[in-house]
């Protein structure tokens, strides 16, 4: 879907992108990640032309950007910003329709969209459609934003940190409204984070830059248990790998037949939040539910360190 | 005991009223519209009908001693109103008096009491507007029906013995035809420093590169003082003239309205190009950025977001810079270029002190009218676009 090749920016005289070469298959969830000054976010604004790369190739549904107008390029990416940037004097409804209302979709068609986009990120239509940026708290405000990123049906999804101001708990509602959005719709989605754990969660594929260049990319669960060198190892945290590594995989992978006694643990849910569990209540076994609360199994304290699925 | 101040704002009012009622003299009156004339204070005014105006100030005691409530508020307005409209009656009845027994030469005059009274009374009712409506419609339609009862007593010819009135039937044509040149020269000044400003403004704030020279040089242009700047135009613009006479055709010449209006235009361009640049940064870049980002063009941008985002700031701009030129204006009078300047300035040479206010009144009720006019505008772009 979109392919570097080779691509170079060079800021008065410094490279922040040097010699960087990546493919971003269609369907895929990419995380960019790394440190500021990493390159990640110049990398994210040369696919929608905001910046021009100085060198090297950069093609989009095989094509050269180039030879797009920016104009045409950008409507067909969703484009969402960390500090939002809603249009302040629109309402919800105006700032979600932007792309459409350029692309002159018929009106009924629009008002569709908006409803549609509306119940897919969990804001009430009837009850936020005519209201004002500045009436939505934080995460409502993102909710619209990513709204608006995804209203003309975008073939990419590019966003720049988008939950980086939100509080944690809204961090974490949303990021599962955006893994629920890419299931559904297997969009492209490029996201650029520094964020180790929503990179982890996110994520396909991960792509680790440092100044300007691509470190490591490959699988989560590549990065984290075959580091090709001391920075990726430093990065995702020496000392609590095992702790993420866990983060990667689901009671329902571990768990075995059997019961046990105590409130029982959700099957969808991590290995590490089942970790914090056992620690919690002193326990060495948990009963397993499913969604609608029906017995599965029993998973084992022992059960975490067993490595079969991971190394 | 202890006294709770419930009303802060009104009590301090209603005191600076009291002394401008019992410790400043009300009217003047002298024998002829030179001289200076002697004090009449309020106490020696008040018997018979103008004993009616201690129960409004009465009034105003009890509410500024009670905790404001809207209700209340709205009373205090009234109240004020009414104040006001007997301030002006009782100094017309006076005068009317005065008229029956002197010689009709004599002048009654307000004195400083009688006026302060007036603006206090205005500045109550001002006040308690705020408390009554967050509205700025509201409260210029209000604070008008407060000037309404006096109004009506002007324009029922209450008040025509006063010397201020009779300046005004002496010189009726001078005052329209001053009106209308006014106006003139405002709309003159205003249309042209637009379209010239808010080009430069975008210049600036686009162009790092141009901000720095545009800046200092109306910069430097605002520190030459108006008289200075009035008398630097006449010799070029006389040589226009003479040089090419189609431009004297025109009306272009050393004095009168040209050189009034270049050289305010000149004036105004600074606050003007400010307030464009400081409209336009207030448009936050993450919204630029995102609008960019979904593939707005340029014009999409700047007439769909950056425009009526800027625009708030751009009129509070324009509405400093329209009060500043209804001012200036008085001055362009020196050149020629007519006004309510030629009367201030008659005044001013025969000393005659009612004919100075004959000219600033006016101009001080047009400055608050266009005032509350932007800022009307400026509220009623807040309510359609927060």
């Amino acid at each position: 879907m979109i392919n570097f090749d080779r691509v170079s920016k060079i800021f008065q005289g410094k490279p922040a992108v040097d010699d960087l070469s990546l493919s971003m298959a269609e369907g895929e969830f990419t995380v960019l990640i790394g440190t500021s000054g990493s390159g990640k976010s110049t990398t994210l604004k040369m696919i929608n032309r905001l910046i021009e790369h100085d060198k090297g190739k950069i093609r989009f549904a095989g094509e050269e950007i180039h030879k797009f107008k920016p104009q045409d390029l950008r409507r067909r990416m969703g484009y969402a910003i960390q500090s939002i940037g809603l249009f302040p004097h629109w309402t919800v409804e105006e700032n979600i329709s932007t792309v459409p209302q350029l692309l002159k979709w018929p009106r009924a068609r629009i008002r569709d969209r908006v409803t549609e986009l509306m119940e897919l990120l969990q804001l009430e239509p009837e009850l936020f459609r005519r209201r004002y940026p500045h009436q939505l708290s934080g995460g409502q405000q993102q909710r619209v934003g990513v709204a608006r990123a995804l209203a003309a049906d975008p073939e990419v999804l590019l966003m720049d940190e988008p939950f980086g101001a939100l509080d944690p708990v809204t961090r974490a509602s949303l990021q599962v409204e955006i893994a629920r959005i890419h299931q559904l719709s297997g969009r492209t989605i490029v996201l650029v984070t520094h964020d180790i754990d929503e990179a982890l969660g996110l994520a396909d594929r991960i792509v680790l830059l440092d100044q300007g260049r691509v470190v490591q990319q490959g699988t989560p669960l590549e990065l984290l248990t075959n580091p090709v060198n001391n920075f990726v190892r430093d990065f995702f945290g020496r000392s609590d790998r095992g702790i993420k590594l866990l983060a990667l995989g689901t009671v329902a992978e571990r768990m075995r037949p059997g019961e046990a006694d105590g409130e029982p643990i959700l099957a969808m849910m991590s290995l590490r939040e089942a970790l914090s569990v056992f620690v919690a209540r002193g326990s060495e076994r948990l009963p397993v539910v499913g969604e609608q609360g029906q017995a599965l199994g029993v998973l084992h304290f022992s059960d975490l360190i067993s490595h079969k699925a991971l190394s | 005991m202890i006294i709770v101040l419930k009303n802060r704002v009104l009590l301090t009012l209603f005191v600076l009223l009291l002394l401008a009622a019992f410790g400043l003299p009300f009217l003047s009156y002298a024998p002829n519209r030179l001289l200076s004339g002697k004090s009449i204070s309020l106490i020696s005014l008040l018997h018979g009908p103008a004993l009616w105006l201690l129960l409004p100030l009465l009034a105003l005691a009890v509410l500024s001693l009670l905790t404001p409530t809207r209700n209340r508020a709205r009373l205090t307005a009234c109240v004020a109103s009414v104040l006001l409209a007997m301030i002006f009656w009782l100094s017309g009845y006076t005068a009317q008096q005065l008229a029956l027994q002197g010689s009709p030469l004599a002048r009654t005059s307000w004195s400083s009491g009688c006026a302060l009274m007036a603006a206090l009374s205005g500045l109550i009712a001002a006040d308690a507007m705020t408390r009554i409506t967050p509205s700025h419609l509201w409260r210029i339609l209000g604070n008008a029906l407060v000037m309404l009862p006096a109004a009506l007593l002007l324009f029922t010819h209450q008040l025509d013995q006063l010397s201020l009135l009779k300046e005004y039937h002496n010189r009726q044509e001078v005052f329209d035809a001053a009106l209308l040149q006014h106006l003139t020269i405002l709309l003159a000044t205003l249309v042209p420093a637009l379209l010239i400003g808010v080009p430069l403004g975008v210049l600036c704030f686009r162009s790092i590169r141009w901000q720095g020279p545009i800046f200092s040089t109306l910069n430097i242009i605002q520190t030459v003082p108006s008289i200075a700047l009035f008398g630097l135009l006449i010799a070029p613009l006389a040589g226009l003239a003479a040089a090419f006479p189609w431009l004297a055709n025109l009306g272009i010449s050393g004095i009168g309205m040209a050189p009034a209006i270049v050289a305010l235009v000149l004036y105004a361009l600074l606050p003007l190009v400010r307030s464009v640049v400081a409209g336009l940064q207030s448009v936050p870049a993450s919204v630029i950025e995102s609008a960019s980002g979904m593939g707005m063009t340029r014009g999409q941008i700047f007439f769909g977001v950056q425009l009526p985002l800027a625009l708030p700031l751009f009129l509070a701009g324009v509405r400093i810079l329209a009060v500043q030129t209804v001012g200036m204006a008085v001055v362009a009078a020196l050149i020629g270029a007519g006004g309510f300047g030629a009367i201030v300035f008659q005044g001013l040479l025969s000393s005659a002190l009612d004919l100075v206010l004959l000219g600033v009144i006016p101009v001080v009720a047009m400055a608050v009218i266009v005032d509350s006019l932007f800022k009307f505008i400026i509220s009623m772009l807040e309510v359609t676009a927060r």
